[in-house]
């Protein structure tokens, strides 16, 4: 099926700004979703608010638009009364990690089977251009003029030490990259966590003189390094890219029908 | 200073002028220009001011007890859904009797989403406990916050100042900025009588009881029914203090004179059109154009709705032929929240319009001159027509 087909184009023009990277993304995703054979009535995308959430509207599956930093905990109803469809959780930096931050952590430490997708442009876009938990000290925001203060969460970090059982991250600018660690994001059976840089030049570039989307994009390039790279070796300030974590672990919604089985033995018996 | 401005700038500039200490808020449409601009005014120390940006709105107002425990005058601001999000902590300050001052710029509720104006936002909790005021204009907003600030630290109890989203929030008017000093002579400091004081422990909202217990001096306590009858006492008294308030502010500084409801050509009328916040302004149009038809109509709009100033309302609607009610919000299964507690204010008075209800506007629907002109010109036609029904303008089923 070509990528079109799984989008729904009666509701583009699309919202987002020339130069996000949020679209390069969703290309990523549903080129991961075609290579894999899967089919849109299998799929379902629950998103919170923002400008990544947006792209629950924009796909031909079932989707949830839900509350702001409800995603990931929607998405866990879902997967718990439908265990064998395929939960995909696109969110933004605020979404998942400000407001939606305890679910986050909670899903990792259940380690549920859903993708869980971190698009982060390191501010919030659709409200204006104010820092979020993943801005990090020194960036200039609508609500930190003079620059932040605050540290930035590690989303590879937060998520491993959470109990997640594959992190990983890449950027908007690494299209092919982010495809295939989607692919594999999507089959892993637990809570699955993919980062993904993403650029905002209309907030977060034009307020921190990163230029235009180009230079940006170009940002992504020169300030990451994959994992056992030599670029990483003798230059380990850049930013690891690649799969950090992927480990066989018990998968909540398989747990849970170990219990039921167990408690209707019991009951029978 | 006469300025043109954003009414999410008035709001701004209100808090500034008001000196609150602690301002604690997070992004949302359409309130979100007004904690940037409060932002900007603190990092470049024009407002001595701590702005925590939270991580939620639920956070926000956790942020605003907490300082206002501590002794802070705080201030916090949302619109629609996050303001749903504080909603155990809107009960929370109130119960707590906190003085905290909150704007919330009107925009419907999801699902499905909406960033555009109506009003359910606040009417949804207008049994918490808070005061609420409406603005119907720049000008109101900025006046409203400052009183506000003075009504909540006199009778103990948090005030949300309500306006239009996009409407007013993101629309630009001029509007008369008050001097500092004139402001600092309206609005003493915050001196809280209990507060979070390591020199003086205290235990602050303990559990209670069913009934009555000693406290630690051995003193019978009031219980919860007993607080909370008080919290609804004291709501009634706001209505006076309020408008004594409002009489001090426009001693000073020339504006007010309607602090509970805000009337147009009602004098002569026969017929009014009763509605909050700006649609009153939109409907002086129609009622100008009624009114060259020779039919004597007015609009009204309600400032403050809650505590709900029912003996204001009842004099002023009593001897009419009809009272109109346009709503921006709806209890759903029943009625027009508004048309509701005007029709219970009316229900003992020796004499009574006919009321009728139009439910308008929801989720930003835009709001014709025309439409408005027709409902109104109905119901003035066959003010008799009886039913709680409530009709419903610009409809497109």
């Amino acid at each position: 099926m070509a990528v079109k087909d799984y989008l729904r184009q009666r509701f583009f023009p699309h919202m987002w700004c020339p130069g996000c990277g949020h679209g390069t993304i969703l290309n990523s995703l549903l080129r991961a979703i075609e290579e894999l054979e899967l089919e849109k009535k299998d799929i379902v995308m629950t998103s919170g608010i923002g400008c990544s959430a947006r792209i629950s509207g924009y796909v031909d599956f079932h989707s949830l638009h839900t509350m702001h930093g409800r995603a990931l905990a929607c998405a866990t109803g879902v997967k718990l009364s439908r265990p064998h469809l395929n939960v995909i959780v696109p969110m933004g930096d605020g979404d998942a990690l400000a407001i939606g931050g305890n679910h986050f952590i909670h899903a990792a430490r259940r380690n549920i089977d859903i993708t869980a997708i971190v698009m982060n442009n390191r501010i919030y876009g659709m409200t204006g251009g104010q820092f979020s938990p993943l801005s990090g000290v020194g960036i200039k925001a609508t609500t930190a003029p003079y620059t932040t203060i605050d540290n930035n969460f590690d989303v590879v970090e937060l998520a491993t030490a959470a109990g997640a059982s594959f992190v990983a991250r890449s950027t908007a600018y690494h299209v092919k990259e982010s495809t295939d660690i989607l692919k594999q994001a999507i089959q892993h059976k637990g809570f699955s966590v993919v980062e993904i840089l993403s650029q905002c030049p209309t907030h977060y570039g034009r307020k921190n003189k990163e230029g235009d989307a180009v230079s940006m994009l170009e940002l992504h390039k020169t300030n990451t390094a994959k994992i056992g790279s030599k670029a990483l070796e003798k230059n380990p300030v850049l930013t690891p890219r690649g799969i950090f974590v992927d480990t066989d672990k018990p998968e909540y919604c398989a747990e849970y029908e170990k219990v039921i089985a167990f408690a209707m033995k019991e009951k029978t018996s | 200073m006469h300025i043109i401005e954003s009414g999410n700038v008035a709001a701004a500039t209100g808090v500034k002028l008001s000196r609150a200490q602690v301002i604690a808020a997070y992004p949302i449409t359409p309130q979100t220009p007004l904690t940037e601009k409060l932002s900007e005014f603190v990092e470049s120390e024009e407002f001595d001011a701590q702005y925590i940006p939270v991580e939620s709105e639920h956070s926000a107002m956790a942020v605003c007890i907490a300082a206002s425990t501590a002794g802070a005058r705080a201030f916090t601001a949302t619109s629609a859904n996050g303001l749903l999000y504080m909603s155990e902590q809107l009960h929370w300050a109130v119960g707590a009797r906190l003085p905290l001052v909150m704007c919330v710029a009107n925009r419907g509720i999801g699902a499905p989403w909406t960033v555009w104006n109506d009003q359910q936002d606040t009417m949804s909790q207008r049994d918490a406990g808070w005061i609420q005021i409406y603005a119907n204009d720049h000008q109101q907003i900025i006046d409203s916050v400052i009183k506000a600030f003075l009504l909540a630290q006199t009778v103990s109890i948090p005030v949300m100042v309500c306006y239009d989203g996009y409407i007013l929030s993101h629309t630009y008017m001029p509007f008369e900025q008050p001097d500092q000093d004139q402001v600092d002579s309206f609005l003493p400091p915050f001196a809280p009588k209990n507060f979070l004081d390591p020199e003086n422990p205290g235990n602050f909202n303990p559990v209670t009881l069913p009934d009555v217990r000693p406290g630690v001096d051995g003193e019978i306590e009031p219980g919860y029914i007993e607080i909370r009858h008080n919290l609804h006492e004291d709501l009634r008294t706001t209505l006076d203090t309020y408008a004594a308030i409002d009489k001090e502010f426009e001693e000073q500084f020339g504006r007010g004179g309607n602090p509970l409801i805000e009337q147009y050509k009602c004098v002569d009328a026969d017929f009014v059109a009763v509605c909050i916040g700006s649609l009153s302004y939109q409907l002086r149009d129609v009622i100008d154009l009624m009114r060259d038809d020779g039919v004597k109509i007015g609009v009204m709009s309600v400032q403050m709705y809650r505590p709900f100033p029912d003996e204001v309302i009842v004099a002023a609607l009593a001897d009419k032929k009809c009272a109109i009610v346009l709503e921006k919000a709806l209890s759903y299964g029943n009625q027009g929240a508004l048309y509701g507690d005007i029709k219970s204010a009316l229900y003992n008075s020796d004499t009574k319009p006919h009321v009728h209800n139009y439910i308008l506007g929801l989720g930003g629907r835009e709001i014709k001159t025309q439409h408005l002109l027709d409902a109104l010109t109905e119901s003035c036609k066959s003010p008799e027509t009886i039913g709680d029904t409530p009709r419903w303008i610009g409809l497109k089923l």
